[in-house]
């Protein structure tokens, strides 16, 4: 082979990657830019107020063309409630988990908790979500005697099961990188395991923990078909953690498709997904202030 | 009582209490651990012999009472998917890893895969509904379902690519450039060889996680097909290979059947969805990992190295 061949291929192939690296960057631009559009149409050519979007509870977009209400405040309070529901129930299972796999047991840990979670990621959405509409949805019924179990409850349980591997594995991990310096010390002071393990470990791994806690709001705030079918799709704030609501993933998902694009519904619908996209990239922009704390320390 | 009092008795009975809190902590813990373990083996056997329990023949044809059109559109779909995502993501993560140098470009082509990574999946659904459905013009059909879920799964193969390739040793690297290969060659030849079986389980990991994704696909790829499985013209739109059909995955269906299926035995198909997702899933993931230990070791010789 000759050398100018060489150098040829050495350029082209040079070229394909880093063009194909950088198609990734313009994939997520245009992702950004097309939401952006869509999902401004609702203030811009419907001339509605941003402050009706985030903070009215009228949502009748569907109302007379050009003359609805996209007050969307129930299903964004119907968001946040359920994911920060899901992320009080599953964390403490979560970090407990993630100490056993650890700190107790490593054997077991990686033997068996370990694959069981990778499992637990892979199960499907759809599945946790027919597993709670067949499973949990009649069991609070009947537990708390009620008609329906359709409601936060049901939709806040399906979350925790859901987000409970991704916040194990990132505190795992955590626990794994913190300096075995230290705990000789807390042992070479005589301390038992359990005072280790709250006293120092679990301080010093306090950012990855958080780093686990946001990847799992972010995901719990973005699932829409498994927190669909279980939480009732009723338009009304809850009333209890056992009324049934709605929220911003399950209207998308059962009116997308039900609306004429460049409708007022239609473009109501879209404020929404940028709603979820401009709250992914807040929850980003959190987990790099963590880490970032992380490195310094 | 005077002695009880005495410093040396407070320090052992604070021992004592450590000591007590300790056992309770870990038995605390092992409890926990062990109701995962109950939890996941409980939905597996609820899910597996509920769909035993409904089983009936008919749900093995490719009529309207079967999933055999639908088991064949989930890996007809995320095959289509990982023709896309596989070249870019491997050709991403080959940049990410040896040629990009820290700046701006690179900062920013990270920031986009955690972005990408982190997108709600109906976000991305509506994304593809926009642009592959109402701006072509056309109907649901496949191939924009699995253009959506290659947006899915692209960050996970770019990043597995990227580790993949930083993980094979310098001494490697700098043997390929040593003998005089050019820095692409020792890429192609060295470099990616040796970091194959991990891309590999990259690769089949994000198969088994695409295979359940059902929010990006209900406005891309639609929520029902209608196919006949005698026609093999492949421009026909009732061909089962043609691409341009609209198809709807299992997971899809279970949606379907589950929101507003008004078909008779709609539950007891469900179910049998539900099972044949779940064992699908269940294989590739334990697929992945039994093959990236299996290759590891061979790559490795006879000592495995084990950990991290």
């Amino acid at each position: 082979m000759s050398v100018k061949h060489m150098v040829k291929r050495e350029y082209s192939g040079r070229a394909v990657v880093t063009v194909l690296g950088i198609f990734i960057i313009l994939l997520t631009l245009t992702i950004t830019c097309f939401l952006l559009i869509k999902g401004s149409a609702t203030f811009v050519s419907h001339s509605h107020n941003i402050f009706e979007f985030l903070f009215s509870s009228n949502w009748k977009p569907d109302e007379m063309e050009g003359k609805g209400y996209v007050g969307a405040v129930i299903f964004i309070v119907g968001s946040i409630l359920i994911s920060l529901f899901a992320l009080v129930i599953a964390t403490p299972f979560s970090v407990a988990s993630a100490i056993f796999m650890t700190e107790i047991s490593k054997k077991l840990g990686r033997s068996l908790l370990q694959p069981a979670i990778e499992l637990f990621v892979g199960i499907p959405s759809v599945i946790y979500g027919w597993v709670g509409l067949t499973v949990l949805v009649p069991f609070i019924a009947r537990v708390f005697n009620l008609s329906y179990g359709y409601g936060v409850l049901a939709g806040s349980i399906v979350l925790a099961v859901m987000i409970f591997p991704t916040i194990t594995s990132v505190t795992a991990d955590a626990i794994r990188n913190v300096s075995p310096a230290y705990k000789e010390a807390s042992y070479g002071l005589g301390s038992t395991r359990w005072q280790l393990i709250s006293r120092v470990i679990l301080p010093a791994a306090v950012p990855g923990i958080l780093t686990g806690v946001i990847l799992g709001l972010a995901r719990a705030f973005g699932e829409a078909l498994a927190v669909a079918m279980v939480i009732g799709k009723t338009q009304a704030f809850p009333k209890s953690i056992f009324s049934p609501t709605t929220n911003l993933t399950a209207e998308i998902a059962t009116n997308m498709g039900n609306t004429v694009t460049g409708s007022e519904y239609n473009d109501a619908l879209w404020s929404m997904a940028l709603l979820l996209l401009i709250i992914s990239f807040v929850f980003i922009f959190l987990i790099r202030i963590v880490g970032r704390k992380r490195t310094v320390k | 009582m005077n002695s009880q009092d005495t410093p040396a008795n407070r320090t052992i009975s604070t021992h004592k209490k450590a000591r007590i809190a300790d056992r309770t902590a870990t038995g605390v813990l092992y409890g926990t651990a062990g109701f995962f373990l109950l939890l996941l083996a409980a939905i597996t056997i609820y899910i597996l012999v509920k769909g035993a329990i409904a089983y009936k023949p008919s749900m093995l044809s490719w009529g309207r009472d079967g999933i055999a059109t639908e088991f064949f559109n989930t890996i007809y779909l995320v095959f289509l998917s990982l023709i896309f995502s596989v070249p870019i993501g491997v050709a991403a993560g080959i940049y990410m890893a040896e040629y990009a140098r820290e700046g701006r470009l690179t900062q920013f082509l990270r920031m986009s895969i955690e972005t990408l990574s982190s997108l709600p999946s109906i976000v991305v659904g509506l994304f593809g509904y926009l642009v592959f459905i109402v701006m072509t013009g056309s109907k649901w059909n496949l191939l924009a379902g699995s253009l959506a879920v290659s947006i899915l799964n692209l960050p996970l193969i770019t990043t597995t690519t990227e580790d993949a390739l930083r993980s094979v040793p310098k001494s490697y690297r700098e043997g390929g450039l040593g003998i005089g290969a050019t820095h692409w060659e020792t890429i192609r030849t060295v470099i990616l060889p040796c970091a194959f079986p991990r891309i590999i389980t990259g690769v089949i990991l994000a198969a088994g996680r695409s295979f359940g994704e059902a929010a990006a696909l209900l406005y891309t790829s639609g929520m029902n097909s209608d196919v006949n499985i005698h026609n093999w013209n492949i421009m026909s739109r009732s061909c089962i290979l043609n691409p341009l059909r609209p198809a709807d995955t299992l997971a899809v269906h279970i949606w379907a059947l589950k929101t507003e299926g008004t078909q008779a035995g709609a539950d007891q198909i469900a179910d049998f969805s539900a099972a044949v997702l779940i064992i699908m899933v269940f294989l590739f993931s334990l697929g992945a990992r039994f093959l990236s230990r299996v290759l590891e070791r061979r790559m490795n010789g006879t000592e495995s190295k084990r950990g991290k």
